[in-house]
């Protein structure tokens, strides 16, 4: 057991797979002897040299699309991007070529790949540096989406998503980086679709991802002061979503908060609101709360990107007008 | 020109017959409302990918494109199993699920048409990256039209291959068109392998319409390539007879320019070397056609006879584990 911060954790899980697969490699912008945009692959050129850890030019696209035709080859490579944010540069390789190329061939060819993209507010880097994505990842059949909240789940889900024979997107909070936890690094890789209980209770289960299980477990201290005990799920990865433990927890507690950093209109916490609204209404006993990020771009301001984001007192309110 | 034998030449005769048989079958069968969707033609441009094709080994990549029909029947893929997939039947190279645009044959290098100009140079490079990383001498030969030049696909996979030095080939069929608009309109050069010097790798322009010179640059690139010496660009200069697509009468064409690249039909041009030069007499000739003729109305039969994918497999090939509810 060793006690790493979350960057720490993804780093060793991709050294780990580096050294058992001489096919596994990273490309990206500057993540060669520079450590990468945030350090996450620093000493990596070191030991692997510039072959298997590749810099990039600033081209999005051929990054995401020179992935997909290693990964069809032969090879398991994992691509960074700087931010989620630029994925709309390299959008049609990652939408129309890693997604669906599997599909669109008949089954014939595999793409084991990671595209690796940090996400998130909270880094004064306003509204190209800041968003998150995920629903519209997780709205294209063919990506798994992955997104994990703390060290120990960064580092087994990171060797799942190496191993995988799919692609598989890989969503790294930026303000989690440095998040310290202990990690079993003889851990066996985490399934996809398998959520964590981050905590238990009985009186509602609050779904939350990213940095957004930490606001919750604060919320959760609070609440349990009011005497309302809060479920945290943490589904660790979108795409699959782990339906059953979901349902499981609404079962007991007959109510549903749904915490993302997502602006609301069209996020993922809808479709789980939807999700649960047709599949599990019949244990719901109050109507479903998201509680997301406003519909705004991500705004610099800190007082305002600070308003921007859901906290802990956000979720309070909500949780407290159920009762 | 390098030394060719007349196997050689035959069969590369062989391959443009078949292209041309095939796409001819094509257009009629959609004329005839057989099949469905886009399905845009490779007639006039079968020398390029003929010629290209002729150089590489089974275990060699190629990316594709829209227009890909004959990309793929010049690496070698089978005939009725791509009429299958025109006709959208289970046996078909991908199942039913991909059309005309994106037959792939990964046993024989064939990586894909693609529905998208220009995303195949991309794919191109991870392939050419992977050849070198796996320490193997493949070699990836990258197939796109002039349109798809002024994509930054092209600027992102030329600039790459070249500074990584990798084994692709990028092959640009310049057949005069994007889409409706000509050259002269989409882009202010007249030779797109001038754009090489931006890389500074191997640019040359070459008659598409001559199966020979084709196979000549081609060689020449391929060889640099596979020794280790980076990407080449190599710009055919050819035309498509028919529309964009099937469908599309191509009214922006002049009638003078029809005329004028109709006479240079790759086709009658080496049937006409062959004969001038006695690699083989009309006999010798009909018999070819009349086996390609065969090989084409027996995978039409194939392809009619073959039966519709199951419903179920709408959700299969999505992932290779996990399969959706096939519930709407």
């Amino acid at each position: 057991m060793k006690n790493l911060s979350m960057m720490e954790a993804i780093r060793e899980a991709m050294t780990k797979k580096m050294r058992e697969d001489p096919t596994v490699f990273v490309m990206g912008e500057d993540v060669g002897a520079f450590g990468g945009c945030f350090g996450v692959t620093a000493g990596m050129f070191e030991e692997f040299g510039p072959e298997r850890v590749r810099d990039t030019p600033i081209s999005e696209g051929v990054i995401i699309g020179c992935a997909v035709g290693a990964a069809a080859t032969g090879t398991r490579p994992i691509a960074e991007l700087m931010f989620i944010d630029f994925v709309t540069v390299g959008a049609d390789q990652l939408v129309n070529q890693a997604a669906k190329m599997r599909y669109m061939v008949g089954g014939k060819i595999s793409l084991p790949m990671v595209v690796r993209l940090p996400l998130g507010a909270g880094t004064r880097a306003a509204a190209q540096h800041s968003q998150s994505l995920e629903a519209w990842l997780a709205h294209i059949p063919g990506l798994k989406v992955v997104y994990p909240s703390s060290p120990n789940d960064a580092y087994g889900l990171m060797l799942k998503a190496i191993e995988d024979d799919n692609p598989v997107v890989f969503l790294e909070h930026k303000l989690l980086y440095g998040v310290k936890g202990d990690v079993d690094e003889n851990s066996k890789p985490i399934e996809f679709g398998k959520a964590d209980i981050k905590r238990e209770g009985k009186d509602v289960t609050i779904v939350a991802t990213g940095r957004m299980v930490y606001e919750a477990l604060n919320a959760a201290e609070e609440l349990s002061k009011k005497g309302i005990e809060a479920e945290i799920f943490d589904p660790r990865t979108l795409f699959p979503f782990d339906k059953e433990t979901l349902f499981n927890s609404i079962e007991k507690t007959n109510k549903l908060i749904i915490v993302t950093e997502e602006n609301k209109r069209g996020s993922f916490a809808g479709e789980i609101s939807a999700m649960v609204a047709e599949e599990c209404f019949d244990n719901l006993d109050a109507p479903i709360i998201r509680v997301c990020s406003v519909n705004s771009p991500v705004p610099f301001s800190p007082v305002l990107e600070d308003y921007y984001v859901p906290n802990a007192s956000d979720i309070v309110n909500a949780a407290t007008k159920m009762f | 020109m390098l030394e060719l034998n007349n196997a050689k030449i035959i069969e590369m005769y062989k391959t443009m017959k078949k292209i041309r048989e095939f796409e001819n079958n094509a257009s009629k069968l959609f004329a005839e409302g057989q099949i469905h969707g886009f399905v845009h033609l490779y007639i006039g441009e079968e020398a390029v990918a003929t010629g290209v094709c002729a150089n590489l080994r089974e275990d060699d990549y190629i990316t594709s494109t829209h227009r890909g029909h004959g990309h793929i029947i010049a690496k070698g893929g089978d005939v009725k199993y791509m009429m299958a997939e025109l006709y959208g039947r289970q046996t078909g190279y991908c199942k039913g699920k991909g059309g005309s645009m994106h037959i792939a044959d990964a046993t024989r290098g064939i990586l894909g048409a693609n529905g998208i100009v220009g995303a195949g140079q991309n794919i191109a490079t991870g392939a050419g990256l992977s050849a070198k990383l796996r320490g193997t001498d493949q070699v990836c030969a990258c197939f796109f039209g002039d349109g798809s030049t002024n994509q930054g696909t092209f600027h992102e996979s030329l600039n790459l291959a070249s500074i990584w030095r990798l084994p692709v080939v990028f092959v640009c069929e310049n057949n005069l068109y994007g889409i409706s608009m000509h050259q002269s309109r989409h882009q202010a050069i007249q030779d797109i392998a001038d754009r090489a010097v931006a890389y500074n790798i191997p640019g040359v322009v070459v008659d598409g319409n001559d199966v020979f010179a084709v196979y000549e640059a081609a060689s020449e690139a391929i060889e640099r390539a596979r020794n280790g010496q980076g990407p080449s660009l190599i710009e055919c200069k050819t035309y498509r007879h028919h529309g964009h697509f099937e469908g599309d009468p191509a009214k922006y064409k002049p009638a003078e320019e029809v005329a004028e690249w109709m006479s240079k039909d790759p086709l009658p041009r080496l049937i006409n070397y062959m004969i001038d030069n006695s690699i083989l007499n009309k006999e010798e000739l009909n018999e070819i056609d009349s086996q390609i003729n065969d090989e084409i109305k027996e995978a039409i039969k194939f392809a009619e006879e073959s039966p519709w994918p199951p419903i179920e497999s709408v959700v299969e090939d999505i992932y290779t584990d996990i399969v959706e509810e096939v519930k709407k």
